[in-house]
């Protein structure tokens, strides 16, 4: 440890003007389509492609660092990193301790899946992940909400019957419902889309994301990616 | 926080890797095992036993200080080693883990800032924002991936040094009290002073009372490391949980179900053997440390026939 202070003091003092140009992007790794952990245990997904690409057009250098979905703000807001880039809607609550870039995607349905039909949504057991818009939405329906700290938790919930449905992200329920006995109960639109989230301090790095998103949108190469990974919604 | 290598695509380790949809059976699974994905779960082992190497011989040393320093004649030193045993025992892990390293991290980061920036005019604290100059970061933003991992580690072991240590020190006080007084009064009898006595006499015979509790600290150390995911270093349970999940094709070459039971199984084993293996060798340490004591264990051994040479020697 002595040695790694002494080295990142070195680090401090040879690189003192060079800097600010390496942006940490923060993000779950556990959501597909929008960010997971591909076989060769690197970050991969639409948010993966979406970001390589911001980086390149803003001409800043990113690093990925995954995180703990629970503490993914308190890491930003201390300075860990300085984007969250993990499949967050934008919601009035969340803006006032972030500040969000525009979104991404378009609203995106979030959507109920059971293992039978005919389930009502309102009054059976719903699974949803702690602190997500899913999670707010199924607290106020009626339904008994139990929260799960990662997604996957929430599908092997509904699979083992300690839950009736599952509510998430369309997008990401999609492949599981087409690969496994899992059916689709209805669609609820919820929050203002998908977007970067910042720290509300960094309002300068948060513009060259934003430009870089709104010519992404320009010339129609988010469309492609959001069609790549098959994302509804187009801009 | 891990890193994420730039490269794109790795080779694998078996030629036949390279289309594991047409693959059965054995060699399905030496392919699915020796992905880049379980090589970080493979990795994530040594990550822990490391951990575990550097944390408890630093609790031990939080330990002995703490536990010198309740016992201490000084009053302020005893009022702080009493103070560390009281509230660190007292406050839960998890609250510890999410205030106490975020707290720390800020706290050399103020640090820093302070000596490097000091024409800096802009509040640190804005709204929820902690927020230093750039070359106040720690670590630096642009080091590379492994210095933030080191770095979230050293966090990690001085974290869990200090839980421990409180606990430790609890254990060592306790043990200290229990070695016989008249052990230390023989000492005083010899014209030991105080400092020798402590040294000579109470300190090597303090362990063997300490041992019991010293070795159930050591069994929650094994099984507190997923904690380590609070601070950003993914462990074993992490991985477990993360590669059990359930895998849809469009995501991986290796689509599977909810593998999380055999995960666990594999975690299960590798906890109990790891404890078997530290019961046997606290076994060792106790018989060691009974040897010639004053205690019905080093009484026994006294008595066992072949060993009554060896223990006067």
């Amino acid at each position: 440890m002595k040695s790694l202070l002494l080295g990142s003091a070195a680090l401090a003092l040879s690189a003192t003007f060079a800097l600010a140009d390496t942006v940490r992007l923060g993000t779950e790794g556990a959501y597909p389509p929008y960010n997971f952990i591909n076989d060769a245990g690197e970050v991969d997904g639409f948010e993966r492609e979406l970001g390589d690409e911001l980086c390149k057009r803003a001409e800043l250098t990113c690093e990925w660092v995954t995180n703990d979905w629970d503490s993914i703000i308190p890491n930003l807001l201390s300075g860990n990193y300085d984007a969250i880039i993990a499949g967050m809607s934008i919601t009035d609550e969340r803006k006032e301790v972030v500040a969000f870039t525009e979104g991404y995607t378009q609203p995106s349905p979030s959507a109920y899946a059971a293992l039978s039909e005919g389930v009502d949504v309102t009054s059976s057991v719903v699974a949803a992940q702690a602190g997500t818009i899913q999670a707010a939405h199924v607290a106020e329906s009626g339904a008994t909400l139990v929260e799960f700290p990662t997604p996957d938790e929430t599908i092997a919930a509904v699979n083992s019957g300690e839950t009736d449905v599952v509510m998430a992200d369309k997008d990401f329920l999609a492949p599981i419902v087409e690969s496994s006995d899992l059916v689709f109960l209805g669609d609820v639109y919820l929050g203002g889309g998908i977007g970067m989230a910042f720290r509300q301090s960094d309002d300068e790095m948060r513009g060259k994301f934003n430009a870089a998103i709104a010519s992404m949108k320009e010339d129609g190469s988010l469309n492609d990616m959001l069609e790549k990974w098959e994302i509804e919604g187009q801009f | 926080m891990r890193a994420i290598p730039r490269q794109k695509t790795r080779p694998a380790i078996f030629s036949y890797c390279s289309d594991p949809a047409i693959l059965e059976g054995f060699q399905w699974l030496s392919c699915y095992l020796t992905t880049g994905k379980h090589m970080g779960f493979y990795l994530s082992f040594g990550t822990v036993l490391l951990l575990l190497a550097i944390t408890a011989p630093l609790a031990l040393a939080f330990g002995f200080f703490g536990a010198s320093a309740a016992r201490s004649r000084i009053a302020p030193l005893a009022i702080f080693g009493k103070g560390y045993i009281a509230i660190v025992r007292g406050v839960p892990d998890i609250a510890f883990f999410l205030f106490f390293v975020i707290a720390l991290d800020q706290g050399i980061e103020w640090l820093r800032h302070k000596v490097k920036c000091s024409d800096w005019d802009e509040p640190i604290r804005q709204g929820n924002d902690f927020v230093v100059c750039q070359i106040a970061k720690m670590p630096l933003n642009d080091s590379p991936q492994w210095v933030h991992e080191a770095y979230g580690f050293s966090l990690a072991v001085l974290t869990f040094a200090i839980v421990f240590g409180a606990f430790a020190a609890n254990v060592l006080f306790g043990a200290m009290r229990a070695v016989p007084r008249a052990q230390i009064e023989t000492a005083e009898a010899y014209g030991m002073s105080p400092r020798q006595s402590f040294w000579r006499v109470l300190v090597p015979q303090m362990w063997v009372y300490a041992l019991p509790g010293l070795s159930n600290l050591w069994m929650v150390l094994i099984k507190a490391t997923p904690l380590l995911f609070l601070l950003g270093v993914e462990d074993i349970v992490y991985w477990a949980r993360e590669l059990g999940g359930s895998k849809t094709e469009r995501f991986t070459d290796f689509p599977h179900g909810d593998w999380r039971m055999w995960y666990f199984l594999a975690l299960l084993i590798f906890y109990l053997a790891f404890t078997k293996v530290s019961e046997l060798v606290l076994a060792r340490i106790s018989r060691r440390l009974s040897k010639g004591q004053a205690t019905l264990a080093g009484e026994a051994q006294r008595k066992e026939p072949g060993t009554a040479a060896e223990a006067t020697t």
